[in-house]
């Protein structure tokens, strides 16, 4: 039995407010980004100005933790700047690396910056060993966050063929395609995650009760229909009701979230580093929720105690749990 | 399952009496606590950007008031209507009143109280997403921001206050005051 | 009409098919586009399931032979989400050969060798992104179906600049997305791994309704598809105008020859574009066509017809 290494806890921060609540909830690591469409949570009223960033990663390096700056959209085309700047940007505030998807963006940075700290987003879908060696290789990515389609023993094989750093998504919202690879939401909207940074965005849901039912549409197409009582889901279009031959129902995933807690043993097993919470459009009590519980989680596994149970149920869409992809099962 | 349960509702006494009540005192207290709210955290109005142009109906559905929320720039705004008075609203946000003080304290979290549909939206949801988010950075405490308007009383007043709030938060379960967490 | 000389000279790629089709079928649709479509470029192989190409990889050889004869530029398409270990072996093997090889997954960058192209289902969202492409060696790429016109401008024009021929998506019901799960098989209560190949019974894919009744998305196994048909037959002279090369027709059951005449005689100058969508509509009876990524508000905007 090799020694128990410290997992990383990645942490989500969609204000100046929640970053401060992350970090002092016990979170190791901060993730944010610039309010604009450089960075794959681009909600209204959420991220950070370039002002508010430089005070979020001081308060964070005063308190020992690190802040990563995603900037995880791909650059529109002929307007490349954008994006180049707040790379350079988060470097002058001191951000502890960058979170990038664009190839084209890599490469700029491996160019430009080369000191600045590369981790590879979940929106590139890097999800196996050759592609996480070939961003290795082409730009000097020192972390990559893994698709979540991946099982268990798929990222314990991937981790034996590479260098870098893995991180994985623990908790939180679940995709069930492959990240950044995704155009159902601007094929309804008009809006994507990769071009715009939202995905089913807000401007475009329209909630109306309907005889009892309480019928959420996107862009026009109605995703869901909830009877009074039960749980109403955000109309995410992979998580939508529908009809697919004899098929009704939630054609592609239900309204779930993932919650891997009580696979941390393996998934630390499997040569994970670090471990990411999902979430930056949550709230200050969410972010103080979560990021809690998987302190005393991560904490608990490091000292060999098994990992506390927990009820965070009630804050997930659906308001149930799954542990996705990483068992196979789910495929 | 939904968190209705757990989510305390007002008694339909005070409903009553609040209902028979005169609502001028209460919209001159709304008046200038929204103006005070909004100079002393300038960063909400710039968290929500072009949405300051909206008119969001804030609806405790147990009371038999409903504020009406014109977060201009140029002049803020909380109206307070009887039920049924209101005028036209761009988004609704609706729930127990101690559901949206909890959201206001950070105390319960805004989706999380959508899933369980403890609160419902209605109209511009990117709106409502965009105060969500404002007010969850301010990190508002509502009796701070009233004892703010005492001006020079204010320390005189507080330490009774906060006692008082301790008492009602522990007999109602409903978060008075922002929630215990970091010093902003 | 005033812009066929421009359109003229942009080329028709056929993509490689990505529904499952018996054996036979695909054969013989090979056999015609090879003998009788006016286009210059085929794109065969496996893209979205490899699970479905034992079903004909010992038959691609005479597919490719046959193609040639008829006069047509080959290229082997390489699979979208490569995960397993024999995946990506067959995808290196597939780089490692004679032909020119399509990258459909960024993970066959590590064994491309300049002269290769990519696919539709590589995101080439920026003018660094297809800099890095072409210095690796990429000489034709399929942007994106998502782009908006005002971005394949600008970067049909930054691949004139660097000599890569740009094509975009033209015809056909639109890649949306890809999964580790694959969809067919839970629509019939199945998971991937005991899938009895149920995509097999739906030539163009497995229609997804909303509750309202409405036509929306297609299920192809591992693969989400638009429901509506992408058509850009109305959109020729703006493309050509931007620099667009050459235009990807997606393999469909009906007369698919028919749809790359309708195309041909469009891009020449011999048939009006609402004469020509009219023939596609015929083609494919009950679809729904669009072009909302490309001229739209949103993907799903259908065409006025």
């Amino acid at each position: 039995m090799t020694m128990t290494k410290r997992l990383e806890l990645v942490c989500p921060a969609g204000t100046p407010a929640a970053l401060r609540t992350a970090v002092d909830a016990g979170a190791d690591t901060i993730y944010c980004g610039f309010a604009d469409e450089t960075n794959a949570r681009n909600f209204p009223g959420l991220n950070f100005s370039r002002d508010e960033m430089a005070a979020g990663i001081d308060y964070a390096h005063k308190r020992g933790a690190k802040v990563l700056v995603a900037i995880n959209t791909f650059p529109r085309a002929g307007a490349g700047d954008f994006w180049r700047k707040a790379v350079a940007d988060a470097e002058a505030r001191a951000a502890d690396a960058v979170i990038l998807a664009d190839i084209g963006l890599l490469a700029h940075v491996a160019d430009q910056h080369p000191k600045l700290r590369l981790h590879l987003s979940v929106q590139a879908a890097a999800a196996n060993a050759d592609a996480i060696n070939f961003y290795a290789r082409e730009f000097g990515v020192k972390r990559v966050v893994l698709p979540r389609v991946l099982t268990v023993q798929e990222i314990a094989a991937i981790n034996r063929e590479i260098d870098v750093e893995t991180e994985v998504f623990i908790f939180g919202g679940l995709c069930v395609m492959a990240e950044g690879r995704c155009s159902l939401s601007s094929y309804a909207t008009g809006k994507s995650p990769n071009m715009n940074g939202v995905c089913s965005p807000a401007s475009h849901v329209e909630y109306r009760e309907e005889g009892g039912d309480l019928a959420s549409r996107l862009g026009g197409f109605a995703i869901h229909r909830s009877p009074q009582g039960a749980p109403a889901p955000y109309p995410t279009l992979c998580k939508g009701c529908f009809r697919a031959g004899d098929h009704i129902g939630h054609v592609f995933e239900e309204p779930v979230s993932l919650d891997a807690a009580a696979l941390i043993p393996q998934l630390a097993d499997a040569g994970v580093v670090a471990l990411k919470i999902e979430g930056r459009q949550r709230s200050r009590a969410y972010t103080e929720a979560v990021v809690s519980s998987f302190r005393r989680a991560v904490d608990a596994h490091l000292a060999g105690r098994p990992i506390p149970a927990s009820d965070l149920r009630r804050l997930t869409e659906g308001q149930q749990t799954t542990a996705g992809a990483y068992r196979k099962t789910w495929r | 399952m939904s968190m209705l349960a757990g989510i305390p509702r007002f008694p339909v006494f005070g409903a009553r009496l609040m209902d028979a009540l005169p609502l001028a005192p209460l919209a001159l207290a709304s008046e200038r606590m929204v103006a005070s709210v909004v100079r002393r955290h300038p960063a909400l109005l710039a968290r929500l950007g072009a949405q300051t142009d909206k008119t969001f109906l804030l609806d405790a559905v147990d009371l038999p008031i409903l504020f009406v929320l014109r977060p201009r720039v140029s002049e803020p705004r909380l109206d307070v209507y009887r039920r049924g008075a209101e005028p036209a609203w761009d988004a609704r946000i609706a729930g127990p009143l101690a559901a949206l003080l909890g959201m206001v304290h950070g105390a319960l979290d805004g989706d999380a109280l959508f899933f369980s549909r403890d609160i419902v939206i209605e109209g511009d949801t990117e709106a409502v997403l965009a105060l969500r988010n404002a007010v969850d950075d301010a990190e508002l405490d509502l009796p701070a921001e009233a004892l703010a308007l005492l001006g020079p009383l204010e320390r005189f007043a507080e330490p009774p206050l906060r006692r008082a709030l301790r008492i009602a938060e522990r007999l109602t379960s409903v978060a008075l005051s922002r929630a215990p967490g970091h010093a902003s | 009409m005033s812009g066929a000389p421009m359109t003229k000279d942009m080329r028709l790629t056929v993509g490689p098919v990505l529904f499952n089709w018996p054996v036979e079928t695909w054969m013989d649709f090979y056999a015609r586009v090879a003998d009788e479509a006016p286009v210059d470029k085929v794109v065969v192989g496996e893209v979205v399931c490899s699970k479905r190409t034992p079903f004909y990889e010992d038959r691609i050889l005479e597919v490719v032979e046959r193609l040639q004869r008829g006069g047509k530029k080959v290229v082997l398409a390489s699979l979208g989400l490569l995960t397993t270990v024999r995946e990506r072996r067959a995808a290196a093997e597939l780089f490692a050969g004679e032909a020119a090889v399509e990258v459909n997954d960024l993970t066959a960058l590590a064994w491309a060798r300049p002269g290769f192209e990519v696919g539709p289902l590589v995101n080439v969202y920026s003018e660094g992104t297809l800099g890095f492409l072409a210095r690796k060696g990429a000489r034709s790429i399929c942007l994106p179906p998502e782009l908006p016109f005002a971005a394949v401008s600008a970067l049909a024009a930054a691949a004139a600049a660097v000599g890569v021929d740009a094509e975009v998506w033209a015809y056909g019901r639109i890649p949306l997305a890809m999964s580790a799960r694959c969809y067919h098989a839970r629509a019939h209560n199945l998971t991937k791994d005991s899938c009895q190949f149920v995509c097999g019974v739906d030539p163009d894919g497995l229609g997804v309704d909303t509750l309202d009744d409405e036509a929306f998305l297609t299920i192809n196994g591992v693969q989400t598809m638009s429901n509506s048909y992408c058509s850009v037959i109305g959109d020729l002279e703006a493309l050509a105008g931007a620099g667009v090369g050459a235009l990807r027709l997606s393999p469909h059951s009906g007369d698919f020859v028919e749809v790359a005449r309708a195309f041909r005689a469009a891009l020449d100058g011999d048939l009006a574009p609402e004469e020509a969508q009219r023939r596609l509509a015929e083609n494919a009876p009950g679809a729904q066509f669009s072009h909302g990524f490309l001229m739209g508000a949103a993907g799903a905007e259908l065409l006025g017809v």
